[in-house]
């Protein structure tokens, strides 16, 4: 008994090492792929933590960057979807304030060919 | 009426150095007969565009800081609009976000003041006693 729940604890473990892969390059386009590495990790097991789930911090507060402009294309960027999406904050993490004015900041980039409206940018 | 705005624009990627001067240093002159001052005028160099604009892929990017009142950007964006090599601009009102910002950074260079003060005098503390076990 007390072996089984050994056993498992280290497979319950892996998928969330695998998992903290694709979020430390979050800026990356891993973020908008839903359940990319996420998913769910390992088959679900009783007594245990089914799966591991990064808690989500939202990157403006955590670097305090106050000033979300339209100009800093390559920050915005982290939050565009492959497809030009803006990526909502249930996948992000990003407080509502921030989100606010960093879709405003989207928004005006594309008005101006800096971010694309639809699509990778070619 | 003091407002701050930024004119960002982008001409076709084709035009010559001296021409895009000639054509900053037009718009430049129109600001102050509306009742405006340019505050700084930075060329951002050639980019790639995000998607087609006028059927170019590249453009050079260009962006005027403007203070003064709604005459000004009107007579600004007028001359953009009719101006052929032109292929986009956008203009946003600054000044309140900068007001937001000064005011954000004041907050925490306070906090960080009255974070400091009490680390100051507990430095000292600590040093006679790592003295003490040197003597002994």
């Amino acid at each position: 008994m007390a072996e089984e729940t050994k056993a498992t604890a280290p497979a319950g473990e892996r998928p969330a090492g695998e998992e903290r892969r694709p979020s430390s390059d979050r800026p990356g386009g891993d973020r908008p792929r839903f359940g990319g590495g996420r998913g769910p990790g390992g088959p679900p097991r009783e007594g245990g933590r089914k799966f591991f789930r990064r808690k989500k911090v939202c990157k403006f507060c955590v670097e305090r960057i106050e000033d979300i402009n339209y100009k800093d294309y390559r920050l915005l960027g982290q939050f565009v979807a492959e497809s030009g999406k803006i990526v909502p904050r249930r996948l992000t993490g990003v407080c509502a304030p921030h989100q606010h004015r960093l879709s405003s900041a989207i928004k005006q980039a594309r008005n101006i060919a800096l971010l694309p409206f639809a699509g990778r940018a070619s | 009426m003091n407002r701050t705005y930024e004119l960002m624009f982008i001409v076709r990627p084709d035009m010559t150095d001296e021409d895009l001067d000639k054509l900053i240093a037009m718009l430049q002159s129109v600001v102050p007969a509306a009742g405006g001052t340019v505050k700084r005028v930075e060329k951002m160099g050639k980019r790639r565009l995000a998607y087609t604009v006028r059927r170019f892929h590249d453009g050079i990017y260009v962006l005027l800081v403007v203070e003064g009142g709604g005459p000004a950007i009107h007579e600004l964006e007028r001359r953009l609009r009719v101006t052929e090599p032109v292929i986009k601009f956008l203009t946003v009102r600054i000044d309140e976000e900068q007001k937001r910002l000064d005011k954000v950074k004041k907050l925490r260079d306070a906090r960080k003041k009255v974070s400091a003060q009490p680390a100051a005098p507990a430095e000292p503390a600590p040093a006679p006693a790592t003295e003490t076990p040197a003597t002994a």
